[in-house]
């Protein structure tokens, strides 16, 4: 456990004197929500209906500009290798790293979502289920990015082939947690997505782990 | 099912582009990947040899 | 007696075979085919609401069957080969996935093509076409990665951790995309409601579905062939082969 901990510590550390990395995700979330307006319009009724599926749009591609950053520094100073090698199980190891990186990729985009929700003027009642869907939903995009992460380490275009590989799998996490406030919106409430994303949340935990693991072995002969 | 005359059977009712469109796509396709097959296997000889 | 199962795992025995059985099932995937489309279009009758344009079912639904069945046999090849590490195995894989991606890029436009007479727009956003398309991306992602990666043993391995997470989740993007259009149309606009079928024409699609896949194993083991003669020409029976091709 403490070998966890201190895997978590560390990435965190490395991400803060990186702080740039870190303000960059967030912005190019606020950004991305900022820019739909301007496309298709500042009509309000029309806004509110697409918040949802807009801030969840653009968190998971925030999300997903990030996802290189999982791996990438570890495996080219060597570290990761050191990883494969230790006594803890690298899943167990992979699922410390996702869990840093989405307290700095995934975890400030749900804080800041509400302020941007605002700007679509989405009713109060529903900033509750949008922010908490994305609570669930963005750990299950790191924990599956991580899978598309491992398996192009290293290789040339990896962000633009990650990103083909990984927008698929994507899309159940997407439909279930921008439904979510949409369900909530019309009225049937949005349990049954939440339920939905935490059950998602505890499968892609348990096994995202292990496949990005058997990934990193692929990747790293 | 009897079509009646060649003309009646080539404008499927009105539909002519929609089904043939659909046909004809379908059997490009499938010779276009079975001559794809046969040029990439003579590259592979060619690249024994 | 005792059947060597394992005489055929290994390329230079497979290689010819394949070659056999690629010639039968191509002959039987026209036979299959032929009959398919007498039926299809000459005993099958008009659809009273549809008239002639329902007559595209007889491609797009087989395709569709094929786009699915393909990926996960592909998927099943892979993985035997990340688990018993045989080289034969991973090749299957790689050479079914360009064929899958053929039927599912052919669903997608037969039912493009369905869609604009019956509903008026060239594409509709029902349950089966998007997960077609998202099906799509998952074969194009397939061959994406394996094209970026140099080392063949590598490619096949990245490939099957790929191919298997892909299959677990083609059932939960499916229902999940239903689900989507139930929530957002109402469930009226659906292509997979072909026209209440009479019994000649789900046997005009069954026949075509088993052209499909005869049509399919053809393909396949002929490109198997290929990546056969690709990554084993240094081997002294390619070798033999290209000489004796010539």
């Amino acid at each position: 456990m403490s070998a966890l901990r201190s895997v978590i510590f560390r990435d965190l550390l490395l991400a803060a004197r990186r702080s740039s990395d870190v303000l960059t995700v967030v912005l190019f979330f606020v950004i991305v929500v900022s820019l739909f307006p301007l496309g298709i319009g500042p009509e309000p009724q029309l806004l509110r209906t697409v918040a949802p599926g807009v801030l969840w749009v653009a968190a998971l591609l925030a999300s997903m500009l990030a996802l290189n950053r999982v791996f990438a520094a570890d495996h080219a100073d060597g570290t990761l290798e050191q990883m494969m090698l230790g006594a803890t199980p690298l899943g167990m190891v992979v699922a410390a790293k996702v869990f840093a990186h989405w307290l700095v990729s995934g975890l400030p985009l749900v804080l800041i979502s509400p302020v941007l929700a605002l700007q679509f003027d989405l009713p109060q009642e529903l900033l509750g289920v949008l922010v908490l869907s994305l609570a669930l939903g963005t750990p299950v995009l790191s924990l599956i990015g991580a899978i598309g992460a491992a398996l192009t380490l290293g290789l040339r275009g990896a962000g633009a082939l990650l990103s083909l590989l990984v927008l698929p799998l994507y899309v159940p996490v997407l439909i279930i947690g921008a439904g979510a406030a949409e369900s909530a919106a019309s009225g049937l409430g949005g349990h049954a997505q939440l339920f939905l994303l935490g059950a998602m949340l505890i499968f892609a935990g348990a096994f995202a782990p292990w496949a990005a693991a058997v990934a990193l072995r692929i990747s790293i002969e | 099912m009897s079509w009646g005359s060649w003309e009646n059977f080539l404008a499927m009712g009105g539909y002519a582009l929609y089904v043939w469109g659909s046909y004809a796509v379908t059997l490009a396709l499938v010779i276009a990947e079975l001559a794809l097959l046969a040029l990439r296997k003579r590259n592979a000889v060619e690249r024994i040899r | 007696m005792s059947i060597n199962w394992f005489k055929y795992s290994s390329p230079q025995t497979f290689f010819p075979l394949a070659g056999k059985l690629a010639l039968g099932f191509g002959v039987l995937a026209f036979l299959a085919c032929g009959v398919g489309l007498y039926l299809g279009f000459f005993v099958a009758p008009t659809d009273a609401q549809q008239g002639e344009s329902y007559r595209i079912i007889f491609i797009h639904v087989p395709a569709a069957w094929m786009s699915m069945f393909l990926y996960v046999v592909m998927a099943f090849w892979a993985g035997l080969g990340l688990a018993f590490n045989t080289r034969l195995s991973g090749m299957m894989a790689s050479a079914i996935a360009p064929t899958g991606a053929l039927f599912t890029f052919i669903s997608l436009w037969t039912g493009s093509f369905w869609g604009k007479p019956t509903w008026g727009t060239w594409w509709v956003w029902d349950a089966r076409l998007t997960s077609e398309l998202i099906l799509l991306f998952l074969y194009f992602g397939f061959m994406a990665l394996q094209a970026a990666i140099d080392d063949p043993r590598r490619a096949d391995k990245a490939g099957a951790v790929l191919a298997l997470v892909g299959v677990v989740n083609v059932p939960i993007i499916y229902f999940s995309v239903k689900w989507w259009n139930t929530l957002h149309q109402g469930a009226s606009v659906s292509l997979s409601k072909a026209p209440s079928m009479a019994a000649v024409m789900l046997a005009g699609m069954l026949v075509m579905a088993f052209g499909f896949w005869f049509y399919s194993i053809a393909a396949v083991l002929l490109r198997a062939r290929c990546i056969m003669l690709e990554r084993e020409r240094s081997s002294e029976w390619a070798g033999q082969y290209a000489r004796g091709a010539a």
